[in-house]
């Protein structure tokens, strides 16, 4: 019984999880299309709702083509790890508070740690292993420099990132994802508190998981594919599925930290039961983290993309002076307010 | 203490294994007819000059050196974050002074163009 729930409760969030990046491929592209004034993928199935089955499939038939001059074992192991480690950072999101089942009070979260957030941060960081190991194993030169510019991309908002947290550690006073969003109760948001670290942590974040406007390490005018230029079949699918799992992850980080992870303000006084009440909030939380990945499909396809120095300069010269500010500021504010 | 990371390792290796996977599926599914043109490296065509193993801009390794100087700076911030409110202004000064120290340094490598991409 102890080791049946954490596997119950793993099994039916990484199912959730597949099928939400799965029907995000779908939706982006729909939300593309609608924005570019076509209609979009509506033949597989009702409204193109059997879209993402398709395309798996097709990419399951594929060949698999491995390039003579390549590293075949860590061209193998690339997509792995950018997948396997996209799946891990969500051990730790706290999507719901605790749920009375049969009798038995269980956390909706699949992992209590108690330094939740130095855990996703050093997971996100892990996943430019993936991106760097396909650019330099495929042995071409625009996976090559795809990689690196995603390394040196990923290094520099890493900075961002991190400091920008740091706000809303002061705040809460633990780096427990559960204790920051207890403290998130009513109206007391960190979007409202933090105002400047929401900002860099989510320009941060498009950064982090390479989308518009800085996906330069597929920029397709310059890079042809970019890190993924000589991948074929669903290895290809892979760093696919992986950049979705990415935006979803990252949605449900900016989510927990800032956006009051599953509180709804004021739940309390409706005096609905404890259980609905749950069930409710995971809800909350759901809905909180799709508009935040829609959000991250409309910037797509209306932004035009950075230039490299452009980029570095963003992240060195602005996001960086500007999350130390931050963290002065939020010192001095705790002090004396 | 450590119990609650079982719950991770299972992650883990339910991560993996869907990851190793999900990447030999179309190798085992796919069709396999390989030839030496769709085995060369693609070159927009052409015919492959060299390796692409040779060096890379000493922009990026800058990019990685300085990456570690300011991380490590971040890790020194979280223990000094998490006892914020028990440390009160003493601990607030004295990281003003490490700030202060770390933003000069940067001020410096701004001066001397490390960060200058062309």
């Amino acid at each position: 019984m102890e080791l049946l729930i954490p596997v119950i409760k793993i099994s039916v969030v990484l199912g959730v999880l597949l099928g939400v990046v799965a029907y995000t491929v779908l939706v982006e592209r729909r939300v593309a299309a609608a924005i570019q004034n076509r209609v979009g993928p509506n033949r597989v199935g009702w409204n193109g709702l059997l879209q993402p089955l398709a395309d798996v499939i097709k990419l399951v038939m594929k060949e698999d083509i491995v390039p003579k001059q390549a590293n075949r074992f860590i061209h193998d192991l690339a997509p792995m790890i950018s997948m396997a480690i996209a799946l891990i950072t969500f051990a730790v999101i706290p999507f719901g508070d605790s749920i009375t089942l049969f009798g038995q009070a269980i956390k909706l979260q699949i992992a209590s740690v108690n330094i939740g957030i130095l855990y996703i941060l050093a997971m996100t960081s892990l996943g430019v292993y993936g991106i760097t190991l396909s650019g330099w194993s495929s042995n071409s030169k625009y996976s090559l420099l795809g990689g690196l510019r995603s390394s040196a991309q990923m290094l520099s908002y890493e900075l961002a990132m991190g400091l920008s947290v740091i706000g809303v550690v002061m705040i809460a006073g633990s780096l427990e994802l559960d204790k920051i969003v207890q403290t998130q109760h009513g109206w007391m948001w960190n979007i409202l508190l933090q105002p400047v670290g929401f900002v860099t942590f989510v320009v941060a974040s498009f950064a982090e998981t390479n989308r518009h406007p800085f996906d330069l390490p597929e920029a397709e005018p310059e890079l042809v594919g970019g890190y993924h230029t000589e991948y074929s079949g669903l290895k290809f699918g892979l760093f696919f599925l992986a950049e979705y799992t990415n935006m979803v992850t990252s949605s449900a980080v900016i989510t927990t930290l800032f956006l009051g992870g599953w509180q709804i303000p004021y739940i309390g006084l409706a005096g609905l039961p404890a259980f609905w009440v749950s069930i409710l909030q995971v809800l909350a939380f759901c809905v909180k983290v799709y508009l935040l990945v829609l959000f991250f499909i409309i910037i797509r396809w209306t932004i035009p993309r950075f230039r490299y120095d452009q980029l570095m300069n963003l992240g060195w010269k602005v996001m960086l002076p500007l999350s130390v500010l931050n963290l002065l500021v939020t010192g001095l504010v705790i002090l004396y307010l | 203490m450590l119990e609650q990371y079982i719950p991770i390792g299972f992650m883990f290796i339910v991560a993996i294994i869907f990851g190793i996977v999900m990447s030999k599926l179309s190798e085992w599914l796919g069709p396999k007819n390989p030839n030496d043109v769709k085995l060369s490296t693609y070159e927009s065509g052409m015919e492959p000059v060299l390796s692409a193993r040779e060096r890379v801009s000493v922009k990026y390794y800058m990019v990685a050196m300085l990456f570690i100087l300011f991380d490590i700076e971040v890790v020194f911030l979280y223990p000094w974050a998490v006892n914020f409110r028990s440390l009160g202004l003493f601990g607030f000064v004295e990281m003003l002074v490490f700030t202060v120290v770390l933003m000069l340094g940067y001020i410096y490598l701004l001066k001397k163009g490390a960060l200058k991409w062309q």
